[in-house]
C-alpha cells in the first residue's frame, strides 16, 4: 500500500534521470549528430579525447577549481563563522548579509561582475584603470580568465558555508566549551581542541560537496567567458555542453560526461556513506 | 562562550567581519546605483551617485526584457515545480522516514546519488528524447525535470520533520479506525506544514533563478524565463548598463524581500538540507 506512495518520485526520477544517464553511457561509444543514426565507434571518442587539448585544459582547469574552492570559501567561511562567535552581537546581521549573494541568480551575479566590475568601459577596474593602475579585464587574458571566474563564483559561494559552520559550530556541546574554559584555555586553543574537532563531520561533508560540485561548475564560466579566450578557462561541463549543442558532436560530449561522472563518483561514495551513516542511525 | 575576549581581539572581529560585509555588499550596491544611472554616468563613474534617477531605466528594461511575459513565464514555472515538489516528496517523505516500505534504504541510496549526478550525465540524451516528443518549449515538461533534479534534496529535509513527529499519533489514529491515506493526510501533513513551506520557498528559489536547464529547455521568444530573458538582453541586445542592472533588480528584489521577511526559514532549510542542522 506505502508502496504506491513513492511511485511519483521514483518514475519522475527514473525517467529524467537514470534511463538519460544509463543512455548517456551508451552515447559515449557512439558517434552521434543528435538527428541521424548514431555509428558504434569503440572507444573512439576517449582516444579523440586523450589527444585533444582542450580536453587536458578543460580537465586541469576542473582540478584548480577544486583546490581553490577547497581552501578559499572555506578558509573564508570557517573564519567568518568564528568570528561571528566571538563577536556574539549581530551575528543574524551578519548571516543574513553573508547569504544575500547565494539568493542572487547565478546568471545575474555573474552579468554584474562582467559588467559592474571587470568591464573596462563600465567596471570598476576601468576606472581604476583611468586613474593609472594598469588594470586589465581578467576575463580577456588567457592567464587570468579562469581566475576572473573563480572570484565571481566564490563571491557567490563562501557565505553559504559561513552559515553552515556557524550553525554547526552553535550546536558543539556547551559542557565542553565551558570545560576548556575554565581550564583557561585561550580562544585559539578552544578553537583547535573543541570546535574545530566538533564540527570535523560537517567540514569533511562540505568538502566532499565542494569536490562533487567543483567537477559540475557550469554557470559562470558560461556566461563569463564561454570557456574562452583560447579555451583558457575552458572547464569539462561547457566543454561537453559545446560539444553537444554547438559541434552536434554528441558522442563526444557523452564521453566527457562520462568523465565528469567518474571524477565525481568516490567522493559521491563518500558523500552517500557519511549520509547514510545518520539516516540508518 | 563567556565575554572573555580581550578589547583588541573584539576590535579585529569587528574589522574582518565589516570588511566581510563590505565584500559582500560592494556588488549588490553597484547593480543598485547604476540602475538608476543613464548610460553615459555608468561609464563615467560606476561608483558615483546618480546626478539624476532615472527610472525609464527600468520601464526600457521591463519592455526589452519583455518581463510582462517572462516573469510570468517564470511565475509559472515555479509554481508548477512547488506544487509538483511538495506533492510527491511529501508522500515519499513519510514513507522513508517511517520505514513503511523494505526497499527504503535501496530508495533512499539511488535518490542520494542522483543529487550527486552531473545534469551533464543526463541532459543530451533528455534534450534529443524531449525534442523528438515536441517537449521543447513546454514549461509542464521543464517543471517535471527540475522536480526531478530537485526532490531528493527536498525528501532528505522532508524527512526530518516527519522524524520529528512522535509515533504515537499516528498510532492512535490507527486505533480510532483511520486509513492509512487519512493518517497521512489528515494527522501527519498539517503537523509537517511548516517543513513543506520550507520546501517550497526553496525550491521556488532555485527554480526561479534556474539557468543551464531553462537555456537550454525553453528557447522560443514566448516561452523564455526571466533570468534567460535578462541573459540575452545583457548578452546580445543591450550595452546601456544602467537598464541592465534595472533588468537584474527587477528580478532580483521580489526575492531579497522575500528572503529579509523570511530569512531563518532561507537558511535553516538549505543549510539543513545539505547538513543536519
Amino acid at each position: 500500500m506505502h508502496r504506491l506512495y513513492v511511485i511519483p518520485t521514483i518514475f519522475i526520477n527514473v525517467v529524467i534521470i537514470a534511463i538519460p544517464a544509463i543512455l548517456t553511457m551508451i552515447l559515449a561509444f557512439y558517434r552521434w549528430d543528435g538527428m541521424s543514426t548514431p555509428v558504434f565507434v569503440g572507444l573512439g571518442n576517449f582516444e579523440a579525447l586523450w589527444t585533444d587539448r582542450v580536453f587536458w585544459r578543460a580537465l586541469t582547469n576542473n582540478l584548480i577549481w577544486t583546490g581553490l574552492f577547497l581552501t578559499i570559501p572555506i578558509g573564508m567561511g570557517l573564519l567568518a563563522a568564528t568570528m561571528m562567535l566571538i563577536a556574539r552581537r549581530g551575528s543574524t546581521f551578519f548571516q543574513v548579509i553573508y547569504f544575500l549573494p547565494i539568493i542572487i541568480a547565478t546568471a545575474i551575479t555573474a552579468r554584474v561582475w562582467q559588467g559592474m566590475i571587470y568591464s573596462p568601459i563600465t567596471g570598476v577596474l576601468g576606472l581604476l584603470d583611468r586613474y593609472g593602475l594598469e588594470l586589465t579585464n581578467p576575463l580577456t587574458q588567457v592567464n587570468t580568465a579562469l581566475y576572473g571566474v573563480a572570484v565571481a563564483d566564490l563571491w557567490h559561494w563562501w557565505g553559504f558555508l559561513c552559515v553552515i559552520f556557524f550553525a554547526a559550530l552553535r550546536q558543539v556541546p556547551q559542557e565542553q566549551v565551558e570545560a576548556a574554559r575554565v581550564e583557561g584555555a585561550t580562544f585559539f586553543q578552544l578553537m583547535r581542541y573543541v570546535l574545530l574537532p566538533g564540527i570535523m563531520p560537517t567540514i569533511s561533508l562540505m568538502m566532499i560537496m565542494t569536490i562533487i560540485w567543483s567537477f559540475l561548475v557550469f554557470d559562470f564560466v558560461f556566461i563569463l567567458t564561454q570557456g574562452g579566450p583560447a579555451f583558457s578557462s575552458e572547464v569539462l561541463s561547457t566543454l561537453a555542453y559545446r560539444s553537444a549543442f554547438y559541434d552536434l558532436a554528441v558522442g563526444k560530449a557523452a564521453a566527457v560526461s562520462v568523465i565528469i561522472s567518474l571524477f565525481g563518483i568516490v567522493a559521491t561514495i563518500f558523500y552517500i556513506r557519511i549520509q547514510a551513516a545518520e539516516i540508518v542511525e | 562562550m563567556t565575554n572573555t575576549e580581550s578589547r583588541l581581539t573584539l576590535t579585529i572581529t569587528f574589522i574582518v567581519l565589516g570588511i566581510l560585509v563590505f565584500i559582500t555588499l560592494f556588488p549588490i550596491v553597484l547593480m543598485v546605483l547604476n540602475a538608476l544611472k543613464p548610460a553615459v554616468e555608468v561609464v563615467q563613474n560606476p561608483l558615483a551617485f546618480p546626478s539624476e534617477i532615472r527610472w525609464d531605466n527600468f520601464s526600457r528594461a521591463w519592455t526589452d526584457a519583455r518581463f510582462a511575459q517572462t516573469l510570468m513565464n517564470s511565475a509559472v514555472l515555479t509554481a508548477l515545480t512547488i506544487v509538483l515538489v511538495c506533492t510527491t516528496s511529501s508522500l515519499t517523505a513519510y514513507v522513508l522516514a517511517r520505514k513503511k516500505i523494505k526497499s527504503w534504504k535501496v530508495v533512499t541510496f539511488y535518490l542520494l546519488a542522483t543529487t550527486t549526478a552531473p545534469i551533464q550525465l543526463f541532459l543530451f540524451p533528455l534534450y534529443f528524447g524531449f525534442a523528438k516528443l515536441g517537449l521543447i518549449n513546454n514549461p509542464i515538461a521543464v517543471a517535471f525535470v527540475y522536480t526531478a533534479v530537485y526532490s531528493p534534496f527536498a525528501i532528505m529535509l522532508l524527512r526530518t520533520y516527519f522524524l520529528a513527529v512522535p509515533k504515537e499519533l499516528e498510532e492512535a489514529a490507527l486505533i480510532d479506525g483511520a486509513t492509512h491515506w487519512q493518517v497521512f493526510w489528515r494527522v501527519m501533513l498539517p503537523i509537517v506544514s511548516p517543513g513543506i513551506l520550507t520546501v517550497a520557498l526553496i525550491i521556488g528559489l532555485y527554480s526561479w533563478n534556474e539557468f543551464l536547464i531553462a537555456t537550454t529547455f525553453l528557447q522560443s521568444q514566448d516561452r523564455l524565463t526571466a533570468v534567460v530573458s535578462f541573459f540575452l538582453l545583457s548578452g546580445n541586445y543591450s550595452s546601456d548598463w544602467g537598464q541592465i542592472m534595472a533588468a537584474a533588480l527587477i528580478i532580483v528584489l521580489p526575492i531579497v524581500v522575500l528572503f529579509v521577511l523570511l530569512q531563518r526559514r532561507f537558511i535553516e532549510g538549505m543549510a539543513g538540507g545539505s547538513v543536519k542542522g
